[in-house]
């Protein structure tokens, strides 16, 4: 997912700041007794019906579905901010100097912070719609709308982001007519399309929200991230798309590959490692823990000196999970990712070779193998007990 | 089951299925109509380098199509009352969008659900019905929509 240049991302970590600065948007006032552009009309009502397919309501009334409508910004607004003329624009925030606006305020604000970090594309999730009383002709609307809620950073199909709701009011002369929550997913893209890739590429970022409320996909019982080995075929988390070497690497576009992982200075010498075809594994100079995945400091004592050895390679599978859904580009599911338990004490996330997947179960002897995935990765992988 | 609203519908009718090609006039003209000027639903190229293969429909014009979907079973005089979709799969140029749909519940005239204290119209009974969109990809909306059919049932002509 991430050969195409995804960024980087410098909030990574379980402290995420970038959130704790979105929260503070929370309930705070996008717009107040925003007048909508245009008053309630015959032409935008058929325009409307005329693109939509639906009849004109007989009795002149708007459609109650064209209720965000009398609310939205215009082109105009795009003038104003790079943001603003979607219905994520929040006409009602967008600062074009009519009432309620003030750029550095409320929704624009919030856009442009995620902007600033890198989240810069957006896509509509839910809408949510109720109508108090048809609208008519004539009829002048007027909003208030309010940031609801912020939702921690998710990793989705289409990339990482933060889910931003928004509620709307709507009235005329006072009297509410109905309201309008809008979620949206402000993210960075996972990868850019280019034309040649156009049509086989479709089916992979398709379903791409559908998985958006599910943030990372279930894939967190993998023990992903723990490992620092992209092996489980999430190639959603974050762990898995991002890394050094990854970005613009291979030209090979057209053939998704598995993710990249992230090589550090911390973890340099598990990858030296792969390489040479062995398996190493840390320990404490001090109190002799063994420790895996690599970390600078040892769990058990603080202590920071360390040692590596190599591992005999054999071990059980402690746990593991079937992935059927999502397929992740580069993945071919039905595919087994085990927790393996090595005989040297440690733990480590990897795939079971050699076996079927539906025939992985707890407690299976496995031992270490090498998989050269592409020309530029190799993986340690596990074969299941009784494979040739 | 039951094809329209002219008889008074029970839970479990099934909405009959209204296929949508989504073109990319439909695609652009609704975001037009619903005064959503966002690049990716009318710019390929901005699509493209935004992580879309291809420009895709908004979801203001996909409420729409929930609404009109709906309106021609209920009929023109039956009122709208909540519409809560979700997306999931987008809707590109050259796919088609199969609506469904199924009253999942029915409730008498002065049952009162739906106004919450504000003025509203007399009416008969309140329905729910739960529609799904799907397209090739799968699913590309599910939602819930509520509402209220006219007193007495009356111009369900279509």
């Amino acid at each position: 997912m991430s050969e195409d240049g995804s960024a980087q991302h410098p909030e990574e970590g379980s402290h995420d700041e970038l959130y704790e600065s979105l929260r503070a948007y929370e309930g705070r006032t996008a717009a107040t007794a925003k007048p909508g552009k245009d008053p309630v009309n015959e032409p935008m009502i058929r325009h409307w019906c005329e693109a939509m397919g639906h009849p004109v309501p007989p009795d002149g009334t708007a459609p109650a579905t064209m209720l965000q409508v009398w609310t939205m910004a215009g082109l105009g607004a795009a003038h104003m901010t790079d943001q603003p003329y979607g219905p994520y624009g929040a006409y009602g925030a967008s600062g074009d100097g009519q009432a309620g606006g003030g750029r550095g305020s409320g929704y624009v604000a919030l856009l442009e912070a995620l902007d600033d970090a890198g989240y810069t594309s957006v896509v509509a999730t839910d809408c949510e719609q109720e109508y108090a009383r048809p609208l008519r002709p004539g009829d002048t609307v007027t909003f208030d709308s309010v940031i609801e809620s912020v939702s921690p950073r998710k990793t989705t199909k289409l990339g990482t982001g933060y889910f931003v709701t928004t509620r709307m009011d709507l009235r005329t002369g006072g009297e509410p007519v109905g309201s309008h929550r809008f979620r949206i997913l402000k993210y960075r893209p996972a990868h850019a399309h280019t034309r040649s890739t156009t049509g086989e590429n479709a089916a992979t970022t398709g379903e791409n929200v559908a998985t958006t409320g599910g943030g990372s996909t279930g894939n967190a019982t993998t023990g992903n991230g723990t490992t620092g080995i992209a092996t489980t075929g999430d190639a959603t988390t974050e762990s898995a798309t991002t890394g050094p070497g990854s970005a613009g690497k291979g030209g090979g576009a057209r053939e998704p590959r598995r993710p990249r992982p992230v090589v550090n200075r911390d973890n340099a010498g598990f990858w030296e490692g792969v390489s040479a075809h062995k398996l190493l594994v840390q320990r404490c100079d001090d109190c002799g823990t063994p420790r895996f995945p690599w970390l600078p400091g040892c769990n058990a004592c603080g202590s920071a000196d360390w040692s590596a050895f190599e591992a005999a390679g054999r071990g059980t599978v402690y746990s593991y999970v079937v992935m059927h859904h999502p397929a992740f580009p580069a993945f071919d599911p039905p595919y087994a990712v085990a927790l393996v338990e090595l005989e040297e004490g440690v733990r480590i996330v990897s795939n079971i070779t050699g076996v079927a997947c539906e025939k992985v179960r707890i407690g299976m002897p496995v031992e270490l193998e090498f998989l050269r995935v592409d020309d530029e990765l190799e993986l340690p992988v596990f074969r299941g007990a009784g494979a040739a | 089951m039951t094809a329209t609203a002219r008889t008074a519908p029970v839970e479990g009718d099934e909405l009959p299925p209204l296929e949508i090609q989504v073109t990319r006039t439909l695609i652009v003209a609704g975001a037009l109509a619903t005064r959503d000027f966002q690049d990716v639903h009318h710019d390929g190229d901005a699509a493209r380098g935004k992580g879309s293969p291809d420009i895709f429909m908004n979801i203001l014009t996909t409420n729409g199509l929930v609404g009109r979907y709906v309106t021609a079973w209920a009929g023109p005089h039956a009122r709208l009352r909540k519409v809560a979709i979700r997306l999931g799969a987008p809707n590109y140029p050259g796919d088609t969008m199969t609506l469904t749909g199924r009253v999942t519940a029915v409730r008498g005239p002065d049952a009162g659900e739906p106004d919450r204290g504000v003025p509203g119209g007399t009416e008969g009974g309140a329905v729910e019905i739960a529609v799904r969109g799907a397209n090739s990809l799968g699913n590309h909306v599910t939602g819930t929509v509520l509402l209220t059919l006219p007193e007495p049932q009356e111009g369900a002509e279509s």
